[in-house]
């Protein structure tokens, strides 16, 4: 019997699209399961299904949750869906925990704190997890939310812990960021460090009733504001709300930005350009998957004669240099019909 | 039409298991020891937290397209809530996706799980190793029925 692994290459060539989508559109939630499940690997789709679902999308409100880890993401994301709900929103959430690099597994714990409307047929949740992919977590759950898009859910918000690469590419491919931070994790010089402090549109400081709160606030406000000399660029100065998610206050203050912000942006032309970017970042991931799998094909060919010699440092960037050669001639001799 | 043939080399995607508290039973700890260790054998696994409702724990089942659900109860209640679990599985066309049950269940009990659908139910006393392996066996059979259209 062949192995599992193999055997799911040919997955999507198993699935009847059409029907999948149309049950996926009128609401059925296991047929959005598996629909999602597929946009896990999505080179492997027949290449008009993800145009025709990424036809369909492009009217959502897509918004990135970002911040260190314990600093409220997912309450606060629990409480928004409450909020955004009783607006009348359908809200969907794709929310990323990082993969054990040991074994492969993971524990994702965000849903966990999002079960405030798990019997909502308004609201879907799925858990992702890092897997240790090159670029494959920004690709998977950009390829999900072009499907909760395509779907009509109003917003779509994507949960990711950190500021790395992968971050960064989804962060930019979002219409709006919220960046959770909250009291005790710095000081002022933490805060005026580059990176975090320069991606969001909207500041979220939780847990504000902790003692802290004021001197955070300020640190912050002030790495915000405009430098003489800043490159932040167009109209949109970044907003710092307090907020305590669990106690559910500066929620709604939270909910009524993020609708400005999508406002804005739409009222500028702005919020097309969005959708624009997130398309050529997964054009860009899609592209860079390929060829790393090429190079990863080329490698296992050669592995056994390459370990020593590399290992011996001899010609490590002649050997580099003949892998890539390789991986481009796999990739011409097995292009998609 | 144009599948990627050159792309055999990715990983493979990991088994993905639900690992629930049904009804009003705040006991976690083995729960988050069978999480744990799911973990640490490379599942994927989405721990929901207690006191969840049947209709909590299948759409979550549903949602994160999952491979297996494991369910702790420690309240007495087990043969009630299972029942209204796979009732709800069902309804939502759920089911495919195979259920364990752990938990104080009194051996007497156990059969009449299994005729609810319980595929397995594991006892005070189990082995880590054997949860894991009959996990993994029940993934393994889900996702292969999926690729023979079933």
């Amino acid at each position: 019997m062949r192995s599992l692994a193999e055997a799911e290459l040919s997955l999507s060539e198993k699935v009847d699209f059409k029907q999948l989508l149309e049950s996926a559109a009128k609401g059925n939630l296991r047929s959005i399961g598996r629909l999602l499940t597929l946009m896990e690997n999505p080179y492997r789709l027949p290449p008009e299904v993800f145009d025709g679902i990424a036809r369909m999308a492009g009217k959502a409100h897509i918004i990135g949750v970002t911040g260190i880890p314990g600093a409220g993401k997912s309450t606060l994301i629990s409480k928004l869906i409450t909020e955004f709900r009783r607006r009348g929103n359908r809200v969907a959430v794709v929310a990323i925990d990082p993969s054990s690099p040991l074994s492969g597994g993971a524990l994702l714990g965000d849903r966990l704190r999002m079960q405030e409307k798990a019997e909502d047929p308004g609201v879907f949740i799925r858990s992702v997890s890092t897997r240790g992919l090159r670029g494959g977590l920004s690709l998977a759950a950009l390829s999900m939310v072009e499907v909760l898009d395509a779907l009509g859910y109003d917003k779509v918000i994507i949960e990711t812990v950190g500021v790395g690469q992968a971050e960064t590419d989804i962060m930019n491919a979002v219409h709006t960021v919220v960046v959770v931070t909250m009291p005790g994790v710095g000081d002022d010089i933490q805060a005026l460090k580059a990176g975090v402090m320069e991606i969001g549109n909207i500041y979220v400081l939780n847990k504000s009733d902790l003692p802290g709160a004021q001197e955070a606030f300020e640190y912050i406000s002030f790495a915000l504001s405009k430098g003489e000399l800043g490159q932040r660029t167009g109209d949109w100065s970044p907003r710092l709300i307090r907020a305590s998610a669990v106690m559910g206050s500066g929620v709604e203050d939270v909910a009524n930005v993020i609708d400005e912000h999508i406002s804005y942006l739409r009222s500028n032309g702005l919020a097309y350009e969005k959708v624009a970017a997130r398309r050529l970042t997964l054009v860009r991931l899609m592209a860079e998957r390929m060829i790393a799998d090429s190079v990863e094909r080329a490698l296992q060919v050669k592995i056994n004669d390459l370990k020593e010699r590399v290992a011996r440092a001899e010609g490590i960037l002649e050997i580099s240099a003949e892998l890539a050669d390789a991986a481009c001639k796999l990739m011409s001799s097995t292009k998609p019909k | 039409m144009a599948s990627m043939s050159s792309l055999q080399y990715t990983e493979e995607r990991p088994f993905k298991v639900i690992v629930a508290k049904l009804g009003l039973d705040g006991h976690d700890r083995g729960a988050k020891v069978i999480a744990r260790a799911l973990k640490d054998a490379g599942f994927e696994v989405v721990y929901t937290g207690i006191r969840q409702t049947p209709e909590q724990v299948a759409r979550a089942a549903i949602e994160e397209d999952a491979d297996v659900i494991g369910v702790s109860i420690l309240s007495g209640a087990h043969i009630h809530h299972v029942r209204l679990l796979m009732e709800k599985l069902s309804e939502m066309g759920g089911s495919d996706i195979p259920v364990v049950v752990g938990g104080t269940i009194p051996i007497v009990d156990v059969d009449e799980l299994k005729r609810l659908g319980v595929r397995d139910v594991f006892l005070p006393g189990e082995s880590l190793g054997r949860i894991v392996d009959v996990v993994r066996k029940l993934a393994e059979e889900k996702r292969r029925a999926e690729l023979s259209g079933g």
